[in-house]
């Protein structure tokens, strides 16, 4: 079964078509990165902008590259939220008017539930239950996998995703965006010892993440360098701050190990690109005998086949959207 | 020749197919709803009660611009998806062109506004010809409306405004029009899908149509970050000294 995916809830546009939820035949992304570059972050009227101007090519070539026509899809799956409503609209509408004229089934899929199902690609043998950390520049989230598309959220984040956490402190430190690949890249060459920021706890909900905190902790820092004319490491800053990050995700990681006793784990989003929180996550579950899954770099980036991936699943389950489906920027796991 | 008309640039959400000269059917809806949830909907149950295959369709005209910049991309994405998978041409047409086409044969000047935001107004200047030969005397473009009264009453021609800017700007207007003016009527003075696609056709045989791939909507305005980073460089412009 062949599901084209779609993907525009940020800043790249994306499509691909997946087989049986597992076997990746196309996987396009046209990323905007080198434009929002230019303002420091992503603008969301310029996302949307181009992601209108993108949309159809990128399906095109996805399409094209995996060598199968318009009337072979089987479902047309895409991200209906979380994200950016601008954006999203594009990838909805688009995606609804194809399915239409195609006479195809629609599946909304929601973003998180896409980068988990990631893990289905890369690992073929993986299948529910396992617990799973989703972490990229707009959502942190710790979960229970419990079958397919069936998740228990066992934390959050209270404030700043990880992901924004690293790029506002890479835009503060002068390393612009995107900020994560900066600040792993500064953090190699810096002693990730030479700074002690705080981790802060959410009371009450043990597994919930704050990185605000860490956040304003590491502007507090450069400002108070700064007023007392002392100079700073960019690579310290870095290395200092990636190293709290890390220790709060996988300090959750370890907790959930322990009392869930489940037997295997997922990385999945954006952020799980960071080696130093790869590393960290995989030497946890090895402590604790629990297998670790992580999907390569470019599935872990927002792209088209996870969606597809977590399309597959929901259309088995008979999940089908109606022509009315709409952009939620806010859709919870 | 069968044209599909869609026009989501405003408040109103239309769809219209036209058979030449007859039109075969419309749906437009003026009523709070956002156009993702209505606009697709409102194409399939128009296709369902004319009985016709989708596929019939030779060409699709749409509002390209300008309009709200959400409701112009709903309408440009979902044109994309159905020109693409049914590989037909896509006709852009000027919003605010179509919104005058609505007032055929008219005698008099027509100027369509359009709520643009912070005392402006998307607007043009239109007329029929003796001979009903449809006229731009003033492209589309953002204006504040006191630049668009002032030339108005400069052209001393009897004019009918309409749009969903009329009832916005209609104090003002009331009070600083020196010409004879008027307001166009409940059934003709918004959007409508069967304008866009009658004045498409109109394009189609100038061979005046693009692609899925090519077709962009045309806002007319760049977006606040753009405008902003502009003005930061023109302002900021030869100050130097500046090291991130």
């Amino acid at each position: 079964m062949k599901i084209l995916g779609i993907e525009s809830s940020c800043d790249e546009t994306a499509a691909a078509v997946v087989c049986d939820g597992r076997k990746v035949l196309s996987n396009e992304i046209s990323t905007q990165i080198p434009i929002h570059t230019l303002y420091g972050g992503v603008v969301p009227e310029i996302a949307s902008r181009k992601h209108v101007e993108r949309i159809t090519q990128v399906v095109d070539l996805a399409l094209r590259k995996a060598d199968v026509s318009q009337k072979e899809i089987d479902a047309v799956a895409v991200t209906y939220g979380p994200g950016l409503v601008g954006p999203l609209l594009v990838g909805v509408s688009f995606a609804k008017a194809f399915a239409y004229a195609n006479g195809k089934p629609l599946i909304g899929i929601n973003h998180i539930s896409g980068h988990i199902s990631a893990n289905y690609i890369a690992s073929p043998e993986l299948k529910p239950p396992f617990l799973c950390l989703v972490v990229s520049g707009g959502h942190t989230h710790l979960a229970r996998v419990k079958d397919y598309g069936v998740y228990e959220v066992l934390g959050r984040t209270v404030d700043d995703a990880a992901g924004e956490a690293f790029d506002k402190v890479a835009r503060a430190i002068g390393l612009g965006y995107p900020g994560g690949p900066k600040i792993e890249k500064a953090a190699r060459e810096g002693d990730k010892d030479a700074i002690d920021f705080p981790q802060a706890k959410v009371a009450d909900h043990p597994y919930d993440f704050s990185f605000s905190g860490l956040k304003s902790a590491v502007l507090n820092y450069l400002n108070h360098q700064k007023m007392s004319g002392e100079g700073i490491s960019r690579n310290d800053v870095a290395a200092s701050f990636q190293k709290a990050v890390v220790e709060a995700l996988t300090g959750h990681v370890s907790m959930a190990l322990e009392e869930f006793g489940e037997k295997k784990f997922a990385l999945a989003g954006g952020v799980a690109s960071n080696g130093a929180l790869r590393e960290a996550v995989r030497k946890a579950c090895e402590e604790h005998g629990v297998s670790f899954y992580c999907p390569d770099p470019i599935l872990c980036t927002d792209n088209g086949a996870m969606i597809a991936a977590a399309g597959y699943h929901e259309y088995l389950k008979g999940t089908r959207s109606g022509l009315d489906l709409n952009a939620i920027p806010s859709l919870s796991l | 020749m069968r044209i599909l008309g869609i026009d989501s640039s405003g408040l109103v959400a239309s769809v219209a197919v036209i058979d030449d000269d007859v039109l075969l059917g419309e749906f437009t809806t003026d009523y709070r709803k956002t156009h993702s949830t209505t606009l697709m909907p409102m194409l399939d149950q128009l296709i369902q009660m004319l009985g016709i295959p989708l596929s019939s369709i030779d060409a699709i005209a749409v509002a390209a611009g300008p309009g709200s910049f959400t409701g112009l991309r709903i309408g440009a994405a979902t044109v994309k998806g159905l020109a693409y998978a049914l590989s037909i041409p896509v006709i852009a047409v000027p919003t605010v062109d179509a919104i005058a086409y609505n007032l055929y044969g008219s005698r008099r000047l027509i100027c369509p506004l359009m709520d643009a935001r912070r005392q402006q107004a998307y607007s043009g200047l239109y007329r029929f010809s003796e001979t009903n030969k449809f006229i731009v005397r003033k492209e589309q473009t953002p204006e504040s409306i006191a630049d668009i009264i002032e030339r108005i009453n400069i052209e001393d021609l009897p004019v009918t405004f309409l749009g969903d800017g009329v009832p916005v700007f209609k104090d003002f207007i009331e009070k600083n029009t020196t010409v004879d003016y008027d307001f166009a009527p409940a059934f003709c003075n918004r959007q409508r899908a069967g304008a866009v696609a009658s004045l498409g056709r109109l394009y189609f045989n100038k061979e005046f149509y693009t692609s899925a791939e090519e077709f962009r909507p045309v806002y007319l305005r760049k977006s606040q970050a753009e405008r902003e980073a502009e003005e930061r460089k023109k302002a900021g412009s030869g100050a130097g000294g500046y090291n991130a």
